[in-house]
């Protein structure tokens, strides 16, 4: 892994508001074409970072390169790069999943083409020809976030950022959604992914969990199990959390 | 140009498929402009009064006929003191007392002049000062008639100044056609403040600008996107408000319909510009509500709709300059009553150009697609 592109890379990341220190000393690099997993407590500024890694929010201080562009300096180019499916699910409510498509294909800059063509494939692939005209709100929630992901990685970016993307869905679409993501990072697409599921945290190549704004722990699922001496992630985390 | 067209499209695709909204855009406007323009209306009929006659002479009966022969006085009663006269003033049973005192024929004879007292009622002092000058303007024809028939009648012939006024511009003094083109600025006013603003607003509420905002949309397509939609709609409406002022008040179009769309369009940008503007200090969609309003009632007041602008203190028309209601309500009835053409309004057009760059751009430059 460590001969492989590294695609981002985070240094003394802090992240304060007020006098409150969201995020503290960060330090990682995440490889291209890895899965990698961000746990933490509600509360641990799992979201906050990853605001900062997509341009939505300014460090307070340190260095991160995305895809080797600078975020303080080239947020556009960083922009183009990346794909982004937040915790509060944001498709429009109102118009339909086709329409969805155009309006996000298009502001990519998408010709009108292609925006057809790979439109096709996603509705295709996630079997919503039924659907297809019928607006977001009347679909169930895991078709949405399938959906979401979907859309989010139709630029075919580099590196695709989800924001516990499988909040409040049932295991069997949870199950559906990890075979997406797999299925993107299977084509070079380098997933960064928040959770509080333990079960998906296994899903991951390497893994951080935050406690309290620090990265407290960074491997791989299996060497954390072995490390911290538990026959789970959910003991791996528990431990990690009640040491604090 | 074409990431502004996909925008642009998902607006009206929004606009129209909101069934609440789309009627209170479109068809609310039409009756407010229908009903508000017959009820903001200063001319006054039937203006109560009280007839106080202590002389009960020829004269004074003759004065009191040329008030009942006007129609914007209609005699309630007679009383016989003056305390009766003030109580119907005080419970509101009479606008205006018309006090004659005893005598008033025999001054006229003797002395060829005299005295009565009016009395109005100015907690309205608008109404009051209307009151008045009807009040003057009858008292002035009962002069002439005392001129010519009692005192001399050499003096018809040669009676000295003799005024003439004739209105320009509003022969009949129609306060409709006046106000018909002010109640519309406002009402676009309202369209283009409110919707583009609150319908930023309300993506940053419901977190679909998050998605946006992690594009590489560039900040002032982004407010293009929002502002070209409802400019749109707004310029609409304008057009549409100005058709059924033709249709059901005839308001006359002495200049040339074109220059009041294309001041419309530079005046729209100016305010859906500030809508926007302010969307971007507001969180909610309830902190914008209040900021718009706030400046809204500012503009609408001293705008010069209902008041002309020109009677105000000077502080406050150095305020104006600032107000782009108080430039397009002067335009739109310089043109439409007046007939103005382009090098009489090229201030307004000068200085609505200029807000309308300042406001767009500050507008996308306080977007801030990172917080």
């Amino acid at each position: 892994m460590k001969d492989a592109e590294r695609i981002i890379k985070v240094r003394k990341l802090y992240k304060k508001f007020g006098s409150f220190t969201a995020n503290k000393d960060l330090n990682f690099d995440v490889y291209k074409g890895e899965i990698f997993g961000f746990l933490g407590a509600n509360g641990a500024g799992k979201t906050t970072a990853m605001k900062i890694l997509c341009g939505l929010s300014k460090p307070t201080s340190g260095e991160v390169k995305i895809a080797n562009y600078d975020i303080y300096t080239q947020t556009n180019e960083i922009k183009k790069n990346i794909g982004y499916m937040s915790q509060k699910f944001s498709l429009y409510e109102d118009l339909t999943i086709k329409e969805n498509i155009r309006l996000f294909g298009g502001i990519y800059g998408l010709s009108k083409s292609e925006i057809e063509k790979r439109g096709k494939e996603l509705i295709k692939h996630l079997e919503l020809e039924g659907a297809k005209d019928k607006l977001i709100k009347d679909i169930p929630l895991g078709w949405k976030q399938k959906l979401a992901f979907s859309i989010a990685v139709l630029h075919e970016p580099d590196i695709v950022f989800l924001d516990e993307p499988t909040g409040g869905v049932d295991p069997i679409t949870r199950r559906q959604f990890w075979k997406l993501i797999y299925e993107a990072a299977g084509k070079g697409v380098t997933i960064f992914v928040t959770t509080h599921y333990m079960d998906e945290a296994e899903y991951c190549n390497r893994l951080s969990i935050m406690v309290d704004g620090e990265i407290v722990a960074l491997d791989d699922p299996l060497s954390l199990i072995k490390q911290y001496k538990s026959s789970n992630m959910d003991e791996v985390f528990l431990k990690l959390v009640r040491k604090i | 140009m074409k990431i502004i067209r996909y925008l642009i499209q998902k607006e009206f695709l929004q606009i129209l498929r909101n069934k609440t909204m789309l009627p209170l855009i479109f068809v609310l406007p039409v009756v407010q402009l229908v009903v508000l323009v017959f009820a903001a209306n200063l001319e006054m009929k039937n203006i109560k009064l009280a007839i106080l006659d202590e002389d009960a002479s020829i004269s004074s009966l003759k004065l009191v006929s040329k008030f009942n022969a006007s129609p914007f006085f209609s005699v309630s009663q007679s009383t016989y003191s003056i305390e009766l006269a003030e109580d119907q003033l005080k419970n509101n049973e009479a606008d205006v007392v018309l006090h004659i005192p005893s005598g008033f024929e025999k001054e006229i004879r003797r002395d060829k002049q005299t005295k009565i007292q009016i009395l109005i009622n100015a907690i309205n002092g608008t109404t009051a000062g209307i009151c008045n000058s009807y009040i003057t303007s009858v008292l002035k024809e009962y002069n002439d008639y005392l001129n010519i028939q009692l005192v001399n009648p050499e003096l018809s012939r040669n009676k000295g100044l003799d005024i003439v006024s004739r209105f320009w511009f509003n022969p009949d003094l129609n306060y409709k056609i006046y106000m018909l083109p002010g109640i519309l600025v406002i009402l676009v006013t309202l369209i283009g403040m409110f919707l583009g603003g609150l319908n930023l607003v309300r993506e940053v509420e419901i977190g679909t600008i998050e998605q946006i905002n992690v594009t590489p949309i560039k900040k002032y397509q982004f407010i293009i996107g929002k502002l070209l939609p409802f400019w749109m709609i707004a310029l609409f409406e304008l057009g549409f408000g100005l058709l059924i002022g033709k249709i059901i008040f005839s308001i006359p179009i002495l200049g040339n319909l074109l220059y009041v769309l294309a001041y419309g369009a530079i005046y729209l940008m100016v305010v859906l510009g500030i809508g926007l503007f302010l969307s971007t200090l507001a969180k909610t969609q309830q902190q914008l509500m209040f900021l718009v309003y706030f400046f809204m009632l500012i503009f609408i007041l001293m705008g010069g709709i209902f008041t002309p602008a020109e009677n105000m203190p000077q502080w406050a028309q150095n305020v104006n300059y600032l107000n782009p209601i108080a430039y397009f309500v002067k335009t739109i009835r310089m043109i439409l009553l007046k007939g103005s053409g382009l090098q009489d309004l090229i201030f307004e057009f000068v200085a609505l150009s200029v807000y309308a760059v300042l406001i767009l751009s500050l507008a996308s430059w306080n977007y801030k697609k990172t917080n």
